[in-house]
């Protein structure tokens, strides 16, 4: 294991997780602290105070599906989740997560993780492993463009860049 | 001879400024038009546009929207509202409707589509102006940030579903039950791919239910969904103040052979209204297999279904009857010209008399905001386009979809009943 390796915990979900579980309307009005407090409550109430800084959530076909609410992805980054990784993953919430700088990766291995698994990541060589299990996946690499987008910090970051801004940008 | 290209290339290709593009390779365009709404817009870009230094790229094509916490209803929805009136003020933008309407209705009535736009919406329902032959896709903050500040982004050219739609609908039976039919079919996990309709069907409906079909291309997980541009598009056009030449229907179309994906084929005539049962639109059936659920809550709304025309469904069904006792009929016109043409046209009057409460014109109960929102336990026949869990209200609370048809019949009812067998029922009464 590289020391680029991030090591946290399983959070396990099935198929369809969408954008209303993850941001709900009723507390979209609040920041996205307050918001992110709600992420999930509707299929798991426990998650938003359970999880920490450097978990990991997986999930199966459609992740993300619903609105374009990027709080949705915030959220997750915000309450720590390293990284996501699901079946497939709905385009909006896919561009939003890499945009944010919340790693979204595809995992089509069913049944290879379970709940509260420890989990290892190393994104630069491209691999997950389900430490509990003892067993190594490959992770597919994401596009170039996405990679050098998040290589440059994310969006606003390399508009930064572009605009020669120099302050520092939430 | 060139080869064939879908209508999705043509229009990616265009904004790229390339002469072919090919699905799967990611482009740079030039975006034509960008929208956002009170939500998605100026709330989250000030802070960001500030701290870059910049203004937007053209104010004036930027269309800014408040319809999501319209009217206010507490001091932190008038706040956003405000920030979104400041930020139309002081960055320029002229192309601002406060409280006028849903943002995707308002896009049509004001002029603002053309076929072959590049349309960058921070909403997902942005497809619906693909059934003006508009590449028009959804977007995220930080990349309408970026879409506002730059007249750019970037996308993956997309690979073509074409739906075929034959026959002629029968009779209470619309352009939403063909969505929820292929939510099952197609499932909503068409991630990146452009949906593009056609057949007899499509082109015998008016620009109302063609963008229903595009509108749900976003349940579909498509891009965008497209109908080829034809003389009711020209025509729906140049009435609402828009531009558009006739060669835009031979410029905007998907050659003879083009490269698609998939080609799914529908016979509308065999069509039956669709139900879509919690929490899923691709959870739908034949309104046989449910019919009997009792409701407490009947609600027409939404930029899918409470324009002009989806008030006429709902009219066709409500007229001379009345609301069950026990249920609550809500109704929300998509904007305040649909208000205005509701009234005119006697369509309200009909509306009121069967019981129905009126609602503002917004996004409302469908988006969990504003009036209209349900307790635990309670059930909901809507016609609006999602119901995942939580959506309108408490997340035990079950929302199903359909038509505004069946959504009227069902208010009547006080349960999910077959429009047309209600209709029958009264012809022979008569």
């Amino acid at each position: 294991m590289s020391a680029a390796a991030k090591t946290g915990r399983a959070f396990v979900y099935g198929d369809g997780i969408d954008t209303d579980v993850l941001a709900p309307g009723h507390a979209m009005k609040l920041g996205p602290d307050g918001l992110a407090r709600h992420c999930l409550e509707a299929i798991d109430p426990g998650f938003a105070s359970t999880v920490r800084a450097g978990d990991f959530v997986f999930a199966g076909a459609d992740f993300g599906i619903g609105s374009s609410r990027e709080q949705a992805a915030i959220s997750l980054k915000k309450l720590g989740v390293a990284a996501v990784f699901a079946k497939s993953f709905a385009r909006i919430f896919y561009r939003n997560a890499i945009n944010i700088g919340l790693p979204a990766l595809i995992f089509p291995h069913e049944g290879a993780v379970s709940a509260g698994d420890a989990i290892s990541l190393d994104l630069a060589a491209g691999r997950v492993s389900n430490i509990t299990t003892g067993r190594d996946y490959p992770v597919s690499p994401m596009p170039e463009h996405l990679r050098t987008m998040i290589e440059a910090g994310g969006l606003m970051e390399s508009l930064k860049t572009r605009f020669g801004a120099r302050e520092l940008i939430q | 001879m060139t080869q064939p290209a879908t209508l999705a290339q043509k229009i990616l290709a265009r904004a790229a400024g390339k002469s072919r593009v090919e699905p799967g390779e990611i482009v740079t365009v030039s975006v034509d038009l960008a929208m956002a709404h009170d939500s998605s817009g100026p709330r989250r870009w000030r802070a960001r546009l500030e701290a870059l230094g910049v203004g937007l790229w053209d104010p004036s094509r930027v269309v800014i929207v408040s319809d999501h916490y319209v009217p206010a209803v507490d001091a932190e929805s008038a706040a956003i509202l405000k920030t979104t009136r400041d930020f139309a003020r002081d960055f320029g933008v002229e192309h601002f409707y406060d409280m006028r309407g849903i943002c995707h209705v308002i896009l049509p009535e004001h002029g603002h589509l053309r076929p072959g736009l590049f349309l960058a919406g921070g909403d997902s329902h942005t497809t619906n102006a693909g059934a003006f032959g508009c590449y028009a896709a959804g977007f995220g903050a930080t990349d309408m940030t970026a879409i506002v500040a730059t007249g750019e982004t970037w996308t993956m050219v997309p690979e073509t579903i074409r739906v075929e739609v034959s026959g002629a609908l029968g009779e209470a039976v619309s352009a939403k039950d063909i969505m929820l039919l292929l939510c099952r079919e197609l499932g909503m996990g068409n991630h990146f791919k452009a949906i593009e309709y056609g057949g007899e069907a499509v082109r015998a409906m008016d620009m109302e239910a063609r963008t229903v079909l595009a509108n749900m291309a976003a349940e579909l997980g498509g891009e965008t969904g497209l109908v080829e541009p034809d003389a009711t598009t020209l025509a729906h056009i140049r009435a609402h103040g828009g531009k558009a030449e006739e060669a835009d229907i031979t410029r905007w179309r998907s050659d003879e052979g083009a490269p698609y994906e998939r080609v799914f084929t529908l016979d509308a005539s065999t069509l039956a209204p669709q139900v879509a049962a919690p929490h899923s639109p691709s959870n739908s059936a034949d309104i046989t297999a449910h019919e009997g659920v009792r409701i407490d809550q009947a609600y027409i709304g939404a930029c899918v279904g409470a324009k002009l025309s989806d008030l006429h469904m709902a009219a066709s069904v409500l007229k001379g009857q009345k609301v069950a006792k026990g249920v609550r009929l809500l109704v929300a016109p998509a904007s305040a010209k649909v208000t205005e043409a509701a009234a005119k046209d006697g369509t309200l009057p009909i509306l009121s008399e069967a019981g129905a409460i009126m609602l503002p014109s917004g996004c409302g109960a469908c988006a969990g905001l504003g009036a209209g929102l349900l307790a635990e336990g309670e059930v909901c026949l809507s016609s609006t386009n999602r119901n995942f869990k939580g959506r309108m209200g408490h997340k035990d609370a079950e929302v199903w979809l359909g038509s505004p048809f069946t959504v009227a019949a069902g208010a009547i009812a006080g349960k999910i009943i077959d429009p047309r067998t209600l209709l029958a029922e009264r012809r022979r009464a008569a």
